[in-house]
């Protein structure tokens, strides 16, 4: 390449180069970022793509990497706000957790197996590697092969806190880090059980159901289904601004509509029945 | 100061700017996991056997299994194959083909290691599965899948050593009445052994450092493995799989996880220069 | 009975056919196994249209320009440190107690495991200097794992530019400085650019590294701060959550090919710059 060509090139590059990173030069992002639980991940992308075409102007940042992820970017300023699919411990309480929705967990198995229904000891000691193989429990004799999610999951220490109790998830069972790639393990193997949250059960995957009482919306709200924990948006102070607004929209009607489509539970659920007055 | 002596220290200010980058990382790492080692205790943080961060057990034996195993694996897949290519592409094949075949080999290297992992989860762990029972996601498949990725810098290195002897060597052989596979097996590959052994350290290397595949078909049980269908984590993956999610203790064991894999990495580096050195005097 | 050397040759090369044809076989099938699902998915649509739904729908536009942001910034950061050192190794200095440091750090970091920078990046750029997770968090990180690979092809490139281009130089009166700058750089150039582009090729593949410090958000972003998903980490996540199949199968195509062309791109410049000299 002759000399001249080549600084014309270079001059070129460099020219796009700047052009390329001068407009990101500006100190913050002017979008809002919201951090945390992978369960409550794809439900706050569905409800900011949905604001965001509403708002063209807005920019929305939603992002995994777990309900403690989530919860601690917010505490150090890394996101205005986190997501989370457990309860705030008691070290997190200086922060502001508001609800938007339920969601509960179902514990699901390959679509051809035959199992429908288990007892909540049943599936304590499945998980807890007490029950080993599926001819324990009507079945062929082939071993379980047990799926969980990761240490500092929401939706892990949900399923340990309403349904293990006390006892331990074993250690010989494997780990996913995400409700979507539990589904994939469970939905291409025959032996395995795992639990997901019950808004990504799709027909890849069945859903128990635990002491004959089946995960769907009515026994929910009812009372029935009591393996259920409320989805949060975390915040260090009082919402403002873009956050608010976001927020607010969630809570409304048609934020909350769109929630429920995609199989979650409304924040009002039925309360619980009184005695049954004469008809 | 002239402006040459300025150029001068600039430059060498720049240069330091590698062996910075490494103190830097070596500081931030070893800041935070080294307290939880002193914490829990050097002997039961590498021995222990239980890794239940929510309980406070912080043991990673059996994610150095792990690894362990799984580098063992993909090397056991990938240095005879390797090795056996560039002998093919070295010696058995002409040389046109071969330079078709070279910059398509150097492509299998590029490609990015979790499409390698996502054609694991497709295709090799359902086989494991089906074929000899377990969950698929093994050992067996995180070692069929890494040592297929680290195959190409295998071959490259290795098939560069052979092409790298002086001709003198295999005419001086053939003329003494060897045949073709008598000298590639007496002369050829022990006279490019230090380059093969480079080839395999590098691929060992890089074999240890894999993440993202290895996430996909390990399973990730935290549990010691007892065999090549069980599933199980390797210090990567354990940091990987849950450095997201972690806080406080939890973070910094992860921190730890990788101060440990950090001496691993060292230690192979230093072996290798020591065994370059060697083979170079 | 005693084999023959002439069986014994003859079964070691049927196996090493056998062996090598199957090796290499297998290797280019899972390939094309990607490349044959993924590529008739891939129209102009796919790579103009932002993901939608998850990457259920629409394209990977923001993953493309993603990933071009990330590879930029990596490669503004890391090209000049790179090819400053390798100036100094080459040009300013002997073998003495300082290269063989500058050598030594530079060999360790060429070993240093992707997570473990990606370690160093969460815990450095996205806390530390407070970036959060964004395109200088990620692109920052990139560039101190592609530096290695810089200094080695551009060392490479600056020693083989015969010594009598410099000796001329400096007979013509000319300085150190103005020797590298109008001598040893301009033939030295293919031979970074390679090295360069190397780095390139490696920064599009990076996954674990890149999704600790830059995040995982899939809108297109609006500045330098803001979190950015790549090719690599969008089709990881396909992969993985099982989102869609097709998508996973076309991300990975549009990556094979993209990797490709930069291998490509980096042979013909190495074919036709070896063939000038």
């Amino acid at each position: 390449m002759k000399r001249g060509k080549r600084s014309r090139w270079i001059y070129g590059v460099g020219i796009l180069l700047l052009a390329v990173l001068l407009p990101g030069c500006q100190r913050q992002h002017g979008g809002l970022s919201v951090v945390g639980s992978t369960s409550v991940e794809p439900f706050a992308e569905a409800l900011a793509e949905e604001y965001m075409n509403q708002h063209s102007r807005e920019k929305i940042f939603v992002q995994g990497g777990g309900s403690s992820a989530g919860i601690q970017a917010v505490r150090t300023g890394a996101a205005e706000v986190g997501m989370s699919s457990r309860n705030l411990m008691d070290s997190e309480k200086d922060l502001i957790a508001v609800p938007i929705i339920y969601d509960a967990i179902a514990v699901i198995v390959h679509r051809d197996n035959p199992l429908n229904d288990l007892t909540l000891n049943q599936i304590r000691k499945i998980f807890s590697a007490e029950i080993t193989r599926w001819s324990e429990l009507g079945g062929k004799n082939h071993l379980l092969t047990l799926v969980t999610r990761e240490e500092g999951s929401g939706t892990r220490e949900a399923f340990q806190k309403l349904i293990m109790g006390k006892k331990e998830i074993s250690l010989g069972a494997l780990v996913q880090d995400s409700n979507g790639a539990i589904r994939q393990v469970v939905a291409d193997d025959r032996n395995a059980i795992g639990y997901i949250s019950l808004g990504l059960v799709n027909d890849r995957v069945k859903a128990l159901k635990i002491d004959g009482i089946e995960p769907n919306i009515e026994n929910i709200q009812h009372h029935r289904y009591k393996i259920v924990r409320p989805f949060l948006f975390v915040f260090k102070s009082n919402p403002q601004g873009l956050a608010k607004d976001f927020l607010d929209y969630i809570l409304s009607p048609a934020g909350q509509k769109l929630l429920v489509q995609e199989g979650l539970i409304s924040m009002n659920p039925i309360p619980e029945p009184k005695k049954e007055a004469r008809r | 100061m002239s402006k040459e002596k300025i150029l001068e220290k600039s430059f060498l200010l720049i240069a330091l700017s590698s062996i910075s980058i490494l103190a830097l990382i070596a500081f931030f790492i070893f800041q935070q996991g080294i307290p939880l080692i002193w914490k829990v205790g050097l002997n039961s943080f590498l021995l222990g056997d239980r890794w239940f961060p929510s309980k406070e057990s912080f043991g990673i034996f059996p994610m150095i299994v792990g690894s362990f195993w799984v580098t063992l694996g993909s090397l056991i897949v990938g240095v005879p194959l390797g090795v056996a290519c560039a002998v093919f592409l070295c010696e058995l094949i002409p040389p046109t083909i071969a330079m078709i075949l070279r910059p398509m080999i150097q492509l299998l290297g590029a490609i990015p290691s979790v499409i390698y992992g996502f054609w694991g989860l497709i295709v090799l762990v359902p086989l494991i599965r089906d074929s000899f029972g377990g969950p698929g996601l093994s050992i067996l498949a995180g070692s069929l899948v890494l040592g297929i990725m680290i195959l190409p810098t295998i071959i490259s290195i290795s098939e560069d050593s052979l092409r790298a002897l002086p001709r003198t060597y295999k005419e001086g052989a053939l003329s003494l009445g060897a045949t073709h596979w008598q000298t590639i097996w007496r002369v050829l590959l022990p006279a490019a052994r230090s380059g093969i052994v480079a080839s395999i350290i590098l691929g060992m290397g890089r074999a240890i450092g894999e993440t993202m595949a290895m996430i996909m078909i390990l399973g990730n049980a935290t549990q010691l493995p007892n065999s090549i269908l069980s599933s199980a984590r390797t210090l990567t993956t354990n940091i990987g799989i849950e450095m997201g999610y972690a806080s406080g203790d939890h973070r910094q064991a992860l921190f730890a996880t990788g101060v440990v894999l950090f001496f691993i990495i060292m230690g192979l580096n230093s072996v290798a220069l020591i065994i370059s050195r060697k083979g170079r005097a | 009975m005693k084999i023959s050397r002439h069986h014994t040759q003859g079964l070691a090369k049927g196996v090493i056919w056998v062996a090598a044809f199957s090796t290499l076989a297998v290797m280019f099938w899972i390939l094309y196994q990607v490349l044959r699902e993924g590529l008739p998915l891939l129209h102009p649509d796919f790579f103009i249209q932002a993901p939608r739904q998850m990457g259920r729908a629409g394209g990977i536009f923001s993953t493309i320009i993603g990933t071009i942001a990330l590879t930029v910034v990596a490669i503004v950061i890391a090209t000049p440190l790179g090819v400053g050192t390798a100036i100094f190794l080459q040009e300013y200095t002997r073998e003495s107690g300082v290269s063989r440091v500058i050598r030594f750090g530079t060999d360790c970091l060429a070993g240093v495991p992707s997570i473990i920078f990606g370690l160093f990046g969460f815990v450095f750029f996205v806390i530390f200097l407070r970036m959060g997770w964004s395109i200088l968090s990620g692109g920052l990180t990139l560039a101190t794992m592609i530096l290695p690979t810089i200094i080695c092809t551009a060392e490479e490139a600056i020693k083989s530019v015969p010594y009598t281009y410099r000796e001329v130089s400096f007979a013509l009166g000319g300085t150190r400085w103005q020797t590298i700058r109008k001598m040893v750089l301009p033939n030295a150039f293919p031979g970074i650019l390679t090295g360069v582009l190397l780095g390139v090729g490696r920064s599009v593949g990076e996954t674990a590294a890149v999704i600790l410090t830059a995040g995982s958000s899939f809108i297109t972003p609006d500045s330098l701060f803001s979190p950015i998903r790549t090719m690599a980490v969008h089709f990881y996540i396909l992969a993985r959550e099982g989102i869609s199949m097709e998508m996973a199968y076309a991300t990975g195509a549009a990556l094979i090919l993209l990797i490709l062309a930069i291998n490509t791109g980096a042979n013909w410049m190495m074919y036709r710059y070896a063939h000038k000299a």
